[in-house]
């Protein structure tokens, strides 16, 4: 049978956008926004210190990102933004 | 294709980015905000001026790579409804902070919005003077801590969103750097209103106001945007409340008027036509 | 072929007016002022005026806003000018050194009054002279001028404009109030007699504008908003390049210097001055806006009374002419510097001339000295 609607919880895991992170490290200020506010929990202190003393982001859990773009919205230093990997598949 | 730099590189000036401001400072998400908003409108950028006054968001007209100015303190919209009188063709934006919109400069924003002159004005609002150190303003809550508040503060804040409404404006929104893409939207709706249309953005400022008022990190002011923070499009300006335990934000006026250019055009072409048909140089005496 | 900018013919009107229909044949298109006696009148003519010439009238909420706006109007291309005295003339200071750092070419009429503070809104005075030139905070040059009748505040009006578009800097007309509130006869030539300057625009595409790269002159072209230049202009030290220097010593040294430097090194081209008389005469006597007309009848009489008697006129007031002074230094015994205050423009002359051989003849209150009260200075230790 056709459902009209989508599933509330998928069998699949939805991907809106197929990306990856790119990081500037050394713009990064190490305000910690993208960390704490990724829903997926993709992202983690990057053990190597910057320019500026801080920890910037780096990818720990790639397959749990749903390119939401909340990271690249949310940081005030232009160090973090979404790639396109290719058209998105939704 | 993989893009190596970032989206908004080209929007930015070459030489000025990375920017003066500290980590977890709202100026930079109201920055991107702002530059995706103008991406996202497929504006003629060579039409838009930005116009910013003294503070740490007064950088901002640095950082775009648009048409500029940097004013004296308090004078940005003075500045910005002289140039829009007299180029009604660019598109004007006024973005400054609490102090330099409201405390200095109060008097030109409340003249600007009641002649309701086409520009958008964007306020940086973190409750504190931060370029010199951390002062208190018109818009710091009660018994906050300041450097000039050191006993706690005992004046009453602006409600901005309440004073705009008042003053003429024709579009009134308020968001927080937490709602990023609510900013973009609204920033997008003011750009191409036409009136005087302002929007507040409540903006951390982790290294004077936050530090001093039990939210010093980042995460802490955010986390206060985030919870508190309560979505009422359309209340009563008045009701529109700023607190430790409620952020009221949204869109709040949304109307339309005469604007000043188009009233004045309007009436300099019938001045005119009438010398014409008078077949006079002039009517004033001399 | 007839316009309604340069309203050629012979008029009988007052300063206030011929100052605003100087600064419309000019090509002013932008006036933004708050009204103040004794200047009222200029601004309610602009009002008049100007949407007849396809400009602009904006009446702001205060003397500072005013200021700010002509200098937005200025770098949307368009020449602006706003007009005050003496209380309005305080307020706008801090926006003329925005003028002066980002070489905004605008101009600012103060019909002067009695001061200090709100004084006599309806007498004269000179008092703000010196204001003019070091009202502001910071180094910085300007170029002030002081007409001495109603027909000379029209011409001098267009110079005004021209010398702002020229120079990039603020220029003031100082008016005394008696010329701003009389009447005379006043000549509006046709628009080909006229002289006007336009700023220098930039000669580079704009990928590589430098907004405050200077010519030889140690003028920049000057871009407009809207023309695709994308630059970007701060009130901070900065650069070549507009961006803020506010670390450096060199480019703060850099930048003041050619600020002042571009007047300073322009004088010549600049100061215009009155002489009568001077060739052979013993005591000169120095005068400026309404003064200067007493003046002039003081050392004709002087002359036919046999006393040697010489006038200087500062048609500019700044930059001073000090090669002026310097000229009849040597060659006069004293020198009579008469002025509608209580010391300003005698404390320029005293740099350049022996101070125990000045005599200050100030004139506080309503009006400018007679001549019969400046031919006692003149004829007093006639040698």
């Amino acid at each position: 049978m056709e459902t009209a609607r989508k599933p509330l919880s998928p069998q699949r895991k939805l991907k809106i956008l197929e990306v990856d992170i790119a990081t500037i490290p050394d713009r990064c200020r190490g305000c910690e926004l993208c960390i704490e506010l990724c829903p997926k929990d993709v992202l983690d202190y990057d053990p190597k210190l910057n320019v500026h003393g801080v920890h910037p982001p780096h990818v720990v859990n790639e397959e749990a990102c749903v390119g939401c773009g909340l990271c690249e919205e949310i940081c005030p230093d232009l160090a973090i933004f979404l790639r396109r990997k290719e058209e998105d598949k939704c | 294709m993989i893009q190596e730099t970032h989206p908004l590189e080209k929007f930015t000036r070459k030489g000025m980015i990375p920017h003066i401001w500290c980590a977890g400072c709202g100026d930079g998400v109201i920055l991107s905000e702002f530059l995706r908003a103008l991406d996202e409108l497929k504006m003629n950028l060579d039409k838009v001026v930005v116009v910013s006054g003294i503070g740490c968001i007064g950088r901002i007209s640095g950082y775009v790579n648009l048409d500029g100015f940097h004013t004296t303190h308090g004078r940005a919209i003075a500045f910005a409804v002289g140039l829009k009188a007299t180029r009604p063709d660019l598109k004007v934006v006024v973005i400054s902070g609490d102090g330099d919109l409201f405390a200095i400069g109060g008097n030109h924003f409340i003249h600007a919005a009641r002649r309701n002159i086409d520009m958008t004005v964007i306020c940086s609002n973190n409750f504190n003077y931060g370029m010199t150190g951390g002062q208190s303003g018109p818009t710091t809550i009660l018994q906050d801590r300041t450097t000039t508040t050191p006993y706690g503060n005992i004046e009453h804040p602006f409600n901005l969103v309440h004073l705009a409404a008042a003053s003429g404006a024709v579009y009134v929104a308020r968001w927080t750097t937490m709602h990023v893409r609510r900013i973009r939207e609204s920033i997008k709706k003011a750009l191409t209103k036409k009136g005087f249309t302002f929007i507040e953005i409540i903006s951390p400022c982790p290294e004077q106001y936050g530090r001093r008022n039990r939210m010093p990190g980042p995460m802490d002011q955010f986390n206060w945007l985030r919870e508190k923070s309560v979505v009422q499009h359309f209340t009563d300006p008045l009701k529109a409340e700023v607190g430790l335990d409620k952020i009221v934000v949204g869109e709040f006026v949304d109307i339309d008027k005469p604007e000043y250019t188009d009233l004045l055009r309007r009436q300099m072409m019938s001045i005119q036509e009438r010398l014409d048909q008078e077949g006079k140089l002039t009517n004033a005496p001399i | 072929m007839l316009r309604r900018d340069v309203l050629g013919g012979e008029y009988f009107t007052q300063g206030d007016i011929a100052c605003a229909e100087g600064a419309i044949a000019a090509g002013c298109r932008f006036f933004a002022g708050y009204p103040i006696t004794p200047a009222t009148e200029v601004a309610e003519h602009m009002a008049r005026r100007l949407p007849e010439v396809g400009g602009v009238y904006l009446q702001m909420e205060d003397e500072i806003g005013s200021v700010a706006a002509i200098i937005g109007a200025s770098y949307g291309g368009v020449k602006s000018m706003t007009a005050t005295s003496g209380p309005g003339f305080s307020l706008m200071q801090e926006n003329i050194g925005l003028a002066v750092m980002t070489e905004a070419p605008i101009v600012i009429v103060d019909v002067m009054r009695g001061g200090p503070s709100t004084g006599q809104p309806t007498k004269g005075g000179q008092q703000d002279v010196m204001q003019a030139k070091w009202g502001s905070h910071g180094d910085y040059e300007i170029v002030a001028l002081a007409p001495s009748s109603v027909q000379e505040t029209f011409d001098l009006t267009v110079r005004a404009f021209n010398l702002a578009e020229r120079y990039r800097i603020p220029v003031f007309v100082m008016i005394d109030e008696l010329i701003g509130h009389m009447r005379e006869r006043l000549i509006i030539p046709s628009p080909n007699e006229l002289e006007i300057v336009d700023r220098k625009k930039p000669s580079t595409p704009p990928d590589q504008y430098s907004p405050f790269q200077p010519d030889e002159d140690l003028v920049p072209p000057m871009a407009v908003f809207g023309e695709g230049f994308r630059f970007y202009a701060t009130g901070l030290t900065h650069d070549e390049t507009g961006h803020p220097q506010t670390d450096s010593a060199e480019e703060q040294a850099k930048l003041v210097r050619r600020l002042c430097d571009k007047i300073r090194r322009n004088k010549k081209a600049i100061i215009q001055v009155k002489r009568r008389f001077l060739d052979d005469a013993n005591v000169c006597l120095i005068a400026y806006g309404s003064v200067a007309r007493s003046a002039i009848a003081a050392v004709t009489r002087a002359r036919q009374r046999g006393i040697k008697a010489g006038f200087l006129g500062l048609t500019t007031v700044w930059p001073f002419p000090e090669r002026e002074i310097e000229a009849i230094a040597d060659r006069v015994d004293r020198i009579v510097v008469a002025e509608m205050n209580y010391g300003q423009i005698v404390r320029e002359v005293e740099r350049r001339f022996d101070y125990r051989r000045i005599t200050f003849a100030p004139k506080l209150g309503e009006d400018p000295h007679t001549p019969e009260e400046l031919l006692t200075h003149l004829a007093r230790e006639e040698k």
